[in-house]
């Protein structure tokens, strides 16, 4: 058997990780684990992009990716850091880490809106 | 290429750590799994031959967002009385990990797919004598790709500004973020002044370096305002007030440096060109600005808007 290249490892790693940090956004009810998955799918999608450009490595690795990808950590902490102010604002008001419609009481019935 | 045992051992490791920081039950446990992560990925990023990335993912992706993370989670508590509400929505979960295997194997599929590399890479290096800065990166950051840093600023601003405007109106005006207050002769009091002159140091050094070899206005200034949120945190300085005019030119001077650059080189040719002749300062030029400015911006994204001075 060929052993696998770098790139394809870390390629694979990175579908994976878009596909774990996804089921966290859509299955955590509270807000700051659902802000701490997107992340995981935003790093998911750049180790998926670096990868790709590294499939050459006899080229060495391919500066645009990498800058676009530090670009793109920069402007992930800016949303993360506008968000994670949000749900703060949004606890201080509404008393809750979870949005309305997530919120269920022991019975399983809704809240009232 | 071919990966060997550390690259399988790495990978995962990085799963592991991030099934931890997504399925762990107590979201500060989740906090602390996603700062490991974030290192573990860093070094993914070595290991891909990408030591620019690696190093704005451990500074920001990593610390960071970590603390980020942290702060957030301690004034949530703060504010909830009720009960937490279950962590996970009961019913849902089958169907929604059968649509997360379905989307990695989707882009697992496009991957392998992917048709043959064709990099840019013989064009950077055809072009860097022009590029006023010999580490490939920071050429692309700053000439090649310049529009996509320009606006990546303007984006920093623009999230500081959301930020701000959910600060409560009787505290408007005063200290961003709530006052720190540690222990004299504590771990972190004596940590706050050790560290500083180090992360100065590095900070600087980095800027610095980044023309030639990996590093940069990003990687650097996120250690300058590290350095500045310890000081704070360790309660040896206050945080400015954001009505504070030092501060507000701080946070603009680096996007407006570099916007009226790109506008004059309007003069020498087209916008955001700079001349092959003069290039070299002048992306140092705009290196140092934006450098103070994604320093300030980004310590007061961790400070958060002003909150008074309330009960603690």
């Amino acid at each position: 058997m060929i052993a696998p290249s770098a790139s394809l490892l870390y390629g694979l790693c990175g579908a994976v990780l878009i596909g774990l940090g996804l089921y966290g956004f859509v299955a955590h009810r509270r807000l700051i684990r659902r802000v701490l998955a997107f992340n995981v799918i935003g790093s998911g999608i750049f180790l998926l992009f670096g990868a790709s450009a590294y499939r050459d490595p006899a080229a060495g690795a391919d500066p645009v990716p990498q800058a676009m990808i530090i670009t793109g950590i920069v402007v992930a902490l800016a949303a993360t850091a506008l968000a994670l102010a949000l749900i703060v604002a949004h606890a201080r008001l509404a008393q809750s880490g979870a949005l309305p419609e997530d919120e269920t009481h022991e019975d399983g019935s809704e809240d009232a809106p | 290429m071919i990966a060997s045992l550390f690259d399988l051992t790495l990978c995962l490791l990085i799963l592991a750590v991030a099934g931890a920081a997504v399925f762990g039950r107590a979201a500060f446990m989740a906090v602390v799994f996603f700062i490991v992560y974030g290192i573990l990925i860093a070094i993914a990023w070595l290991r891909l031959g990408a030591i620019d990335v690696a190093l704005a993912e451990a500074a920001i992706g990593a610390g960071l967002t970590g603390v980020l993370l942290l702060a957030a989670l301690s004034r949530i508590m703060r504010n909830i009385d009720a009960p937490e509400p279950a962590p996970v929505l009961e019913g849902k979960t089958i169907a929604t990990g059968l649509a997360s295997l379905v989307v990695t194997a989707l882009v697992a599929h496009a991957f392998l797919t992917l048709p043959e590399p064709r990099g840019l890479q013989s064009r950077v290096t055809a072009n860097l004598a022009d590029a006023g800065a010999e580490n490939p990166v920071t050429a692309v950051l700053l000439n090649f790709r310049g529009w996509d840093t320009l606006l990546e600023s303007i984006v920093l601003l623009a999230a500081l500004l959301g930020v701000w405007t959910l600060a409560r109106d009787d505290a408007w005006s005063g200290r961003a973020g709530l006052r720190h207050v540690t222990r004299p002769g504590g771990v972190l009091a004596q940590f706050g002044r050790i560290l500083p002159p180090i992360g100065l140091l590095v900070g600087i050094y980095l800027v610095w370096a980044g023309s030639k070899q990996p590093g940069g206005a990003f990687q650097g200034g996120t250690v300058l305002a590290a350095v500045w949120i310890v000081t704070i945190m360790a309660g040896l300085m206050q945080a400015p007030r954001v009505a504070d005019r030092a501060l507000r030119a701080a946070l603009v001077i680096g996007p407006v440096i570099f916007l009226a650059l790109a506008v004059a080189g309007v003069f020498a040719g087209a916008f955001l060109v700079f001349p092959p002749a003069h290039a070299g300062w002048l992306i140092l030029a705009v290196e140092a600005v934006l450098t103070l400015s994604i320093a300030a911006t980004l310590a007061m994204l961790i400070f958060g808007p002003p909150e008074g001075e309330e009960k603690r």
